[in-house]
């Protein structure tokens, strides 16, 4: 089945049925990834462009290759800094993209609203790869499909996202999407990191860590950026570690049940967020989602090109 | 372009207004409303040489030749006066020049203009400032340019406050964007400023709490995942200037106010007799922070459009009388400067040829003001905070007027503008009312719809 909507921008606006269409495009994706040759000729006829208007790692190398897993042709576009200030608007630099003959734009940009500036003014189907700390919809749905995975059900479920709510650019994807599924949402952090007014989005606020643990099914911990020390919104990395940072020993201390799920998107600070003996612990489905990352964006990929006939 | 050039109404003109100068007019059945002489009637006026020669019931066998402009449902009103508008020139002639400015005023109903002095350069001198009242000489639009507080608006050294009121007229400063953030110099220029009564309007904003903030703080910046400009940023700014206005006897003026604890914070200064006035814009008034969900750059404004309750707060203020002015912070761009990521585009949206329609959307419609309220927040009240002597419709005195129709059903489109700026949140707003002309320095200016009021 299709999607309703041309691009993906963000999670905020999209259906419980679109959500669950991915989802499950994604496992026909997964089960592709694990065959003797890994490739499907489904997008022969597309091309996509990767535009990365900042750093990424994961995420580029991610979309590559469910691209390629596809049969897409691939071009890659990175940029770090704004388009701004090389004296090219963004909207000029996709125009020359498009007279190209694209098809698809795959988008990382570090402002919010990027990728709604391209839907709006552009001819290409956008997908929002993450803009600044609004939304990274193919992180949340990886993330979904990794619970999916694991516990199988969205109701009334209790995921916390741990650390730097106001800078994350996964947070609000995640908000957004498990609440559509039936989700209950708490954020945990220190007030410096938490934005204003989140309980409006219906997600409960935690700023002890302990709490949040006794409270949560799935803790989904955020990389915590040394440039936000910096800034002066905590003390210092060492107090950060010990009031927010997830060890065994913590949970241990608290009883936490063996099925608590740990995710991380990554990249990982081990010994800050996180340490070692909980990354790589029994509970933590980390590689999970990463392998999960390609399969769902090969199935956003493929039901954004139009595709709607079951898999061959 | 200056307005003492020859074809100096081709804009108005190439628009299809009516733009003569030198007419005298039969305004005829108008609903005129002066609050300074007490009238609101239906009422005739003749102006003969741009002065009110006749005022209610007379003979109109024995005038001299004249035109008749039949303004019957009609309001006419002293000349509205915007308190906070950017010209643009000298610096910026891409985005507005001061004849351009003026046009778009005249388009708007208002016949006279207070001008920022963040140009390039800034009007920090009595030359620049003269020259600025040179490119406005003859026109139909008077600009009451405001210097700025500071030399280059740097915030460090007073400008020559008395030379720029003695030699060209400045009633009123302000470093605007730029607000004055050591206390100390604050103290100064408000102490300073009561030598000639010259009032000292802010942009309150303390920056390092605004930080880089793009909307306002709250509920939609963190939908958003944009920056927060938190209300407490002007309200904090604010609160210092109320205390020094106080301590110093000097006379401050807030501009453009947008939160709801700045303008507790009038009510009370108000109240302890500081001499303090506020305004607050069409934007602040019809628009929410919910607005910038578009990522248009034509929603991003300092300050930022608040909170609902804030936008609450401003129209309880205008209704209570907290709030004394309505000014538009009238803020052209260029549509390059706006086709970019929300975080690149520029502050600011145009608002001259909105702001009345969109006061008679917001207020007037929904019974908050009525017209002669609009009229003291647009007309009476910012003469009064520039000691301008008032404009009142009465025989002897120049003809300085505002005619609407408060009738008038139209929708903004922004391509009709006689700014330079497209920059408007108000594109394709359905508007209630619409300024439809001006009288002003012997000039007639009349919206191309109200040309067939003429006879």
């Amino acid at each position: 089945m299709a999607l309703q909507a041309k691009h993906l921008l963000g999670l905020k606006d999209v259906s419980r049925e679109d959500i669950l269409s991915i989802l499950d495009a994604a496992v026909s994706f997964k089960e592709i990834l694990n065959r003797p040759i890994p490739k499907v000729p489904t997008l022969r006829h597309v091309t996509v462009v990767n535009a990365f208007f900042e750093n990424s790692t994961r995420t580029r190398i991610s979309f590559e290759l469910a691209e390629k897993r596809l049969s897409a042709d691939v071009v890659n576009f990175s940029s770090s800094g704004s388009s701004v200030s090389k004296g090219e608007t963004l909207i000029d630099t996709i125009r020359n993209l498009e007279a190209m003959k694209i098809d698809l734009v795959v988008m990382r940009h570090p402002l919010p609203g990027a990728p709604k500036l391209l839907a709006d003014h552009c001819d290409s189907t956008v997908i929002n790869a993450g803009d600044g700390a609004h939304e990274h919809p193919t992180q949340a749905l990886l993330d979904m499909m990794t619970i999916r995975d694991v516990i199988g059900d969205f109701d009334k479920l209790r995921v916390t996202l741990i650390g730097d709510i106001s800078h994350s650019r996964v947070a609000l994807s995640n908000i957004f999407g498990l609440q559509t599924m039936g989700a209950k949402v708490a954020v945990c952090g220190p007030p410096t990191l938490i934005p204003r007014h989140i309980e409006r989005l219906g997600v409960t606020i935690y700023t002890d860590v302990n709490e949040a643990i006794r409270n949560s099914d799935v803790l989904n911990v955020l990389r915590i950026q040394k440039e936000r020390q910096d800034g002066g919104l905590f003390p210092s990395i060492r107090e950060y570690h010990a009031l927010y940072g997830i060890t065994r020993e913590r949970l241990e201390s608290l009883g936490a049940p063996k099925d608590l799920v740990i995710m991380h998107p990554g990249p990982i600070n081990r010994g800050v967020e996180i340490t070692a003996d909980v990354a790589d612990g029994p509970q933590s489905v980390i590689l999970q989602q990463v392998t999960n990352g390609v399969a769902v964006r090969m199935a956003v990929l493929f039901l954004l090109a139009g595709g709607t006939n079951e898999l061959e | 372009m200056n307005w003492n050039s020859a074809n100096a109404a081709s804009r108005l003109d190439h628009a299809g207004f009516l733009a003569e100068r030198g007419q005298n007019l039969l305004l005829s059945g108008a609903r005129v409303i002066d609050p300074a002489s007490g009238i609101d009637a239906a009422l005739d006026l003749f102006v003969e040489k741009g002065k009110i020669l006749k005022v209610g019931k007379f003979k109109k066998s024995d005038l001299p030749k004249h035109k008749t402009i039949d303004l019957r449902g009609k309001i006419v009103a002293p000349g509205f006066v915007d308190l906070h508008v950017h010209l643009r020139e000298p610096g910026r002639e891409d985005k507005e020049t001061i004849w351009t400015g003026t046009n778009a005023a005249a388009a708007g109903g208002f016949t006279a203009v207070a001008c920022m002095p963040n140009t390039d350069p800034p009007l920090d001198n009595a030359g620049v400032v003269k020259w600025v009242l040179e490119q406005v000489q003859g026109g139909p639009v008077a600009v009451y340019p405001v210097a700025a507080v500071t030399v280059d608006r740097a915030g460090k050294n007073l400008s020559d406050i008395g030379d720029l009121h003695l030699e060209a007229g400045v009633r009123m400063i302000s470093d605007d964007g730029s607000p004055v953030a050591d206390a100390e110099v604050m103290r100064i220029a408000l102490e300073y400023c009561r030598i000639h009564d010259i009032v000292l309007s802010t942009h309150s904003e303390e920056k390092a709490l605004a930080g880089k903030g793009v909307m306002r703080e709250g509920e939609w910046s963190t939908r958003l995942g944009l920056p927060g400009w938190p209300s407490v940023a002007e309200s904090a700014m604010v609160a210092r200037d109320l205390l020094l206005a106080e301590f110093t006897g000097g006379r401050l003026h807030i501009g453009h106010i947008s939160s709801r604890e700045s303008i507790d914070l009038v009510r009370w200064a108000k109240a302890r007799g500081v001499r303090v006035t506020a305004e607050a814009t069409p934007h602040h008034i019809a628009l929410t922070d919910e607005a910038c969900a578009s990522f248009s750059g034509n929603t991003k404004m300092n300050p930022p459009l608040g909170t609902k309750e804030d936008r609450k707060a401003v129209i309880q203020g205008l209704k209570e009388g907290v709030i004394d002015v309505i000014a538009t912070d009238h803020a052209p761009h260029t549509l390059e400067e706006e086709m970019v990521e929300f975080s690149h585009a520029p502050n600011g949206v145009v608002g001259l040829e909105t702001a009345v329609g969109v006061v008679a959307k917001e207020l007037v419609a929904k019974k908050i003001l009525d017209w002669p309220d609009v009229v003291r927040k647009m007309a009476v009240a910012p003469r009064e905070i520039l000691r301008l002597p008032a404009a009142t419709v009465s025989e002897g005195e120049q003809a300085e007027l505002t005619i609407i129709d408060p009738e008038a059903t139209w929708v903004v489109d922004p391509e009709k503008f006689l700014s330079k700026g497209r920059n408007t949140p108000f594109g394709g707003w359905k508007l209630p009312a619409k300024p439809i002309g001006i009288v002003n320095e012997g000039w007639l200016v009349l919206a191309p719809d109200a040309r067939m009021l003429v006879s």
